[in-house]
């Protein structure tokens, strides 16, 4: 190393407090919008990727961007809900493969989605563990949910009481966990998944209870008409689902007035998905299809506009603390100006003062610039990372 | 038969007169000579302008008239490159605030001028002579320090060794002993006068204290020098 780069490296190590701090601020203000555009682009990447790959999805009239939030990451309330027989029309229209899906239930937090299994080849979710519901009453859960809550397959779940003082509302169902899913790195980590029968019997759509006419419910009945048996409160009603008791669960009403909270249709290919969202577009119409993508798409776009002003205003900070930095330089200068004069009596080159000098900013410079790529570099190889732990806990 | 022709005299000054820029003082010396190996102390009180002409001498200023030579080197007319090239080669400088650089250890402040000027090449006989010079003055054990940890007379003679380090032809040395205790002083003044004699340097200090004039080959009033008037032997 020549002199002057040698003496200007010495009076940095002999001041290292003051030299971190420099190198730290500079770096830090270097790295942070160039970090945050790295991690929102990938943010958005992974959530519009969700997006782009639901090409439709039917619900009730009103915000598009509930029912995508809703339907797609289980976030934000249910939508109002839909009948089954907006289910049916799809289907009946042969443009499309529908996928219901029944949210509002949780289970010790987590979404419950009541659905069907062509919902797991849609999203291409695979078990780890166990493997899909085959029978009423039972779940799959999501890794994450397996994680938070260390379940594994065979153990129950209780789904979360709605109204804990409604003697009449709906009773928790314990659920048998069936399988686990791989790591999707998505909102399926930490959802619960039943059939769409399973959540309706969660809703107190359907129910089992013991058999009226056996001898043993005799207590139970309140009165006989043929075959019209009424039952009074003393009634054994089940809350969980076994192969015992499986066929005395039982659907009141029509079922294609069952709710669900939206369907995912998918459709056979670019017409047809046209021709889907023609059919809902009357002006009586109670039910709209809406392509997640574009809805997703708006959002974005009001969040990159946010970011920009962030990114704006961090560069406005920046200019401040480089500015600061100047300031600090400036000052070591003054205060190091006998020094200069000492070199200059000694007879120092004006050169190598000026190189003595200028270094330091340099390495200063360069070490805050060094710092900011590494932190940049880690940002854009474990971001992604980062946001799937973020996800998955 | 010719006659021996008397050595050319290290530091030669003739009708210098220096102004200070905006300022009020002023510096006349019609004529100083010092002789090669010449041990002179330029005596007069604080403010008189001693400091000045030690600049003068080695072309950290310059005249505003007169003629200044100084180990062969006609010191005003070189440029600023060529008097910086010419001070770190030919001139030693001690201060009287010693101004080591507190973030350097004793060796590397030694070493400065080697480093400070691309004329100079620091190689290992440099690093000998600067340890050898350590060791004379009676500091080869704190080498590694730093200057912050060295009392004053100590600092002053890391100041002695980085003035001596490049064989110098002159030393210029402002109030050295100013600042140190009579034990001290005596002490650096001995290792400065032993080290100057050894490298058959020309010395020439500035003081105020008439204690340690006793101790050099002829002594200078800085009044009357301005006079044109006798040394004082």
């Amino acid at each position: 190393m020549s002199g002057p780069l040698y003496l200007a490296w010495r009076y940095l190590a002999r001041h290292p407090i003051k030299t971190a701090i420099l190198v730290a601020s500079i770096a830090l203000i270097a790295f942070l919008p160039a970090g945050l555009d790295s991690l929102v682009d990938q943010s958005a990447a992974r959530l519009t990727a969700r997006a782009d790959s639901t090409p439709l999805l039917v619900g009730a009239k009103g915000s598009a961007l509930d029912l995508v939030l809703s339907g797609l990451y289980f976030e934000s309330d249910p939508p109002t809900p839909v009948s089954w027989s907006a289910l049916e029309r799809v289907a009946e229209s042969g443009l499309a493969e529908p996928i219901p899906l029944h949210l509002g239930f949780r289970a010790r937090g987590h979404p419950i989605v009541g659905t069907s299994l062509e919902y797991f080849d849609f999203r291409g979710l695979s078990v780890a563990a166990g493997r899909l519901m085959a029978m009423l009453g039972e779940c799959v859960v999501g890794a994450g949910v397996a994680r938070e809550l260390g379940v594994s397959t065979g153990d129950s779940l209780l789904s979360s009481p709605e109204s804990v003082f409604d003697l009449a509302g709906v009773y928790p169902l314990r659920m048998r966990v069936a399988g686990i899913l791989a790591p999707s790195y998505g909102p399926d980590d930490r959802a619960v998944f039943v059939d769409v029968k399973t959540a309706w019997v969660i809703a107190g759509l359907g129910h089992g209870h013991q058999d009226l006419r056996s001898p043993e419910a005799e207590a139970a009945v309140l009165s006989r008409e043929g075959e019209r048996v009424v039952a009074n409160a003393a009634v054994v009603e089940y809350n969980e689902i076994t192969e015992q008791n499986a066929a005395s669960f039982h659907f009141h009403g029509d079922r294609s007035g069952h709710p669900l909270s939206a369907v995912i249709a998918v459709p056979r290919d670019e017409k047809a998905r046209v021709l889907l969202m023609g059919r809902f577009e009357g002006g009586d119409e109670t039910v709209q299809v809406v392509r997640p993508a574009g809805v997703m798409d708006e959002l974005l776009d009001t969040v990159l506009t946010v970011r920009s002003y962030v990114v704006a205003a961090m560069r406005s900070v920046a200019v401040a603390t480089l500015a600061t930095a100047a300031l600090v330089f400036m000052l070591s200068l003054r205060l190091r100006q006998r020094e200069v004069e000492t070199l200059v009596k000694i007879g120092a080159a004006r050169g190598s003062i000026a190189v003595l000098l200028a270094s330091e900013v340099v390495f200063v410079l360069a070490a805050a610039a060094l710092v900011a790529s590494v932190l940049t570099l880690a940002v854009r190889h474990f971001g992604d990372a980062a946001i799937r732990a973020l996800l998955l806990t | 038969m010719s006659a021996a022709v008397a050595p050319e005299p290290t530091i030669q000054i003739q009708e210098l007169r220096f102004r200070y820029r905006g300022g009020e003082f002023a510096l006349s010396i019609p004529e100083l000579r010092v002789e090669p190996r010449e041990r002179v102390a330029v005596i007069g009180p604080s403010g008189s302008g001693k400091t000045t002409l030690l600049h003068l001498v080695a072309g950290i200023a310059l005249p505003d008239a007169g003629r200044i030579r100084t180990a062969g080197a006609d010191v005003e007319s070189l440029d600023d490159g060529a008097r910086r090239a010419f001070r770190v080669r030919r001139v030693g400088l001690v201060f009287q605030e010693f101004e080591l650089l507190d973030y350097l250890s004793v060796l590397e402040n030694v070493l400065i001028p080697y480093r400070m000027h691309p004329a100079l090449r620091l190689d290992g006989e440099v690093r000998e002579r600067a340890h050898d010079l350590a060791a004379q003055v009676g500091i080869a054990d704190k080498l590694s320090r730093l200057p912050g940890a060295l009392s004053h007379g100590e600092r002053q003679r890391v100041a002695v060794c980085r003035a001596l380090v490049t064989h110098p032809d002159v030393v210029l040395a402002d109030e050295p002993t100013g600042n140190l205790d009579p034990a001290n002083r005596d002490r650096v003044l001995d290792i400065l006068l032993d080290c100057v004699s050894k490298t058959q340097a020309t010395l020439l200090t500035v003081t105020h204290d008439r204690s340690v004039l006793a101790r050099f080959d002829r002594v200078l009033d800085f009044a009357a020098l301005q006079a044109g008037g006798p040394s004082t032997p």
